[in-house]
């Protein structure tokens, strides 16, 4: 069986920190919905709609070019592990999963393939979700990358279109482009400085709206945002994008300024909020996932300000995903009860930041407060 | 972590409030969550699009004709239940419920006119064909007055391929 031992760097792409203001935007993600011709959506939609659903979308992949070498895990083959695991790795919804109360609908799956950016989710509320994931502020790029496979899929596979509506979608606020592009950015700078309920106002008024980490209904945790189109409909797509770029670079300002007004009012107190948030990272014996996250908060405020010399972005991302629980679960190769696991957490923290990311605190650098 | 509420629950509802510029977040239980009145089923915080169709009632919009009974010959879903789920069944669902839907689309999107991509199915008429042209060569405008070069270059080739009569 195909499961994420085997291929365990799926979806991980974007930890490499390598694109444009990597330090404050995280991840990039455009994403498209899609429904076949001829059976009903995901929430009505019967075994043998589902089934035909799959069959055809992984006849279509095996002729395609860019996904031949990929893998359709249909989710109820999967452990609860790897089911989870795919969850932290943003590859899937919690609504394709199923939950204690409902297992996955048959025919769910997640197609992935090696060293790409782009995943589909078969079977959620909409037949066809195909999503690029990229690190950095990349939305042209990401756009382009579901774009292509969006013309290849559609090519072998007859979409529900609309003349007048687009692309036909479950959730009418998807309907049109069935277009969402999502931008997860870390904004601590607006929020010490009190600025972040202005902003984010604003992203309403423009069209777009934010979430927490892991996507509708989650919560805002360690200052990281998702902010992302509001409407589907009535804008092209680039012009749906260009706009998300627009404004992400906006924010992206206002941040900076913000970071250099902590940095000239309050200077030893952001210096001391991000060394005690490396030191108790460094040494800490437990941690809460909550709890690592704001700390990584403090740290990633302070590699991307310099103050913490040598540490790298990639070493944080890292830490962020590998943290989580299921991923805790899969290296100790058991269940843990939540307090084992903040203990092995504490202890992944202690160990990466050991030998990726050990800093030496310049004294020099920081006289306020000596005699 | 125990609910901020009552300090007993296992805390599974997480509100993030902003109030005056200033973030607060609550962690409460499903019990003490239910008690102020917050949904703890996942469902789309962001986009109460179930109260945009509590509101439209019958005629909540203007022009829209009157839409009690509708049911989708092809899925049977009627439009009571969508009000009810906020989800469509199936493709002809947009056709059975498109007069109530058209008002609808125009309050969460502020119009109904796709003028994105046009959909290019396996075996296209040439009318579709002419319809895909179209939208290619908008967007292809578009991509030489934002100075994107490389997708205007990729535009004008697909555009010269589907122009080639087959």
């Amino acid at each position: 069986m195909d499961d994420l031992t085997t291929i365990p760097d799926y979806g991980l792409n974007w930890l490499e920190a390598s694109g444009e203001f990597a330090d404050i935007v995280l991840s990039t993600r455009v994403r498209l919905a899609r429904n076949l011709q001829g059976h009903a959506f995901g929430l009505r939609a019967r075994v043998n709609d589902r089934e035909a659903v799959v069959k055809q979308f992984r006849a279509s992949t095996g002729r395609m070019r860019d996904l031949k070498d990929g893998t359709l895990l249909e989710i109820d083959g999967l452990d609860t592990r790897t089911r989870r695991i795919l969850l932290e790795r943003r590859l899937v919804s919690r609504d394709l999963l199923g939950d204690k109360s409902r297992e996955p609908h048959s025919g769910a799956g997640v197609f992935l393939a090696p060293r790409s950016p782009v995943s589909v989710m078969v079977n959620e509320e909409d037949h066809i979700r195909m999503q690029s994931l990229l690190s950095g502020l990349r939305l042209q790029e990401a756009w382009a990358e579901v774009d292509r496979l969006d013309e290849e899929l559609g090519g072998e596979l007859a979409f529900a279109y609309h003349p007048e509506f687009g692309f036909l979608t479950s959730c009418p606020t998807n309907v049109g482009t069935g277009l969402r592009a999502s931008v997860f950015m870390h904004l601590p700078g607006l929020v010490l400085t009190k600025e972040i309920g202005k902003v984010l106002q604003g992203l309403g008024q423009m069209g777009l709206t934010f979430r927490g980490l892991y996507g509708e209904g989650s919560e805002v945790v360690g200052n990281f945002f998702q902010v992302s189109n509001q409407t589907t409909l009535g804008k092209s797509e680039e012009d749906l994008v260009d706009h998300l770029d627009d404004v992400v670079r906006q924010v992206i300002q206002y941040e900076s300024q913000a970071r250099q007004v902590l940095l000239r009012d309050a200077r030893s107190v952001t210096e001391d909020k991000i060394w005690r948030a490396y030191g108790l990272l460094r040494y800490a014996r437990t941690l809460s996932f909550e709890e690592l996250m704001n700390l990584l908060s403090g740290v990633r405020l302070g590699a991307s300000l310099k103050l913490l010399p040598g540490l790298r972005v990639y070493t944080l991302n890292k830490m962020m995903i590998f943290t989580q629980p299921a991923h805790l679960e899969q290296a100790a190769g058991r269940d843990l009860s939540p307090s084992e696991g903040d203990a092995h957490r504490a202890t992944f923290v202690r160990r990466i930041l050991a030998s990726e990311g050990d800093v030496v605190s310049d004294d020099r650098s920081s006289g306020e407060g000596e005699s | 972590m125990a609910c901020d509420n009552c300090g007993v629950g296992d805390a599974v509802v997480h509100l993030t409030q902003i109030v005056n510029n200033e973030m607060t977040t609550y962690h409460l239980c499903e019990r003490c969550a239910a008690e102020k009145g917050l949904d703890t089923t996942p469902a789309p915080p962001n986009f109460p699009i179930t109260d945009f169709l509590a509101k439209m009632g019958g005629h909540a919009v203007e022009g829209d004709a009157p839409s009690p009974d509708l049911t989708c010959g092809f899925c049977g879903l009627s439009f009571a239940d969508f009000k009810e789920s906020g989800r469509l069944g199936c493709p002809q669902c947009y056709s059975a419920f498109e007069a109530p839907l058209r008002g609808l689309l125009r309050r969460i999107h502020g119009g109904t006119r796709h003028v994105g991509k046009v959909y290019l199915p396996p075996d296209p008429t040439a009318n579709e064909v002419e319809k895909r042209l179209e939208g290619l060569r908008r967007r292809l405008e578009r991509a030489v007055s934002v100075e994107d070069f490389e997708r205007a270059a990729a535009l004008r080739d697909e555009i010269r391929t589907l122009e080639i009569p087959s």
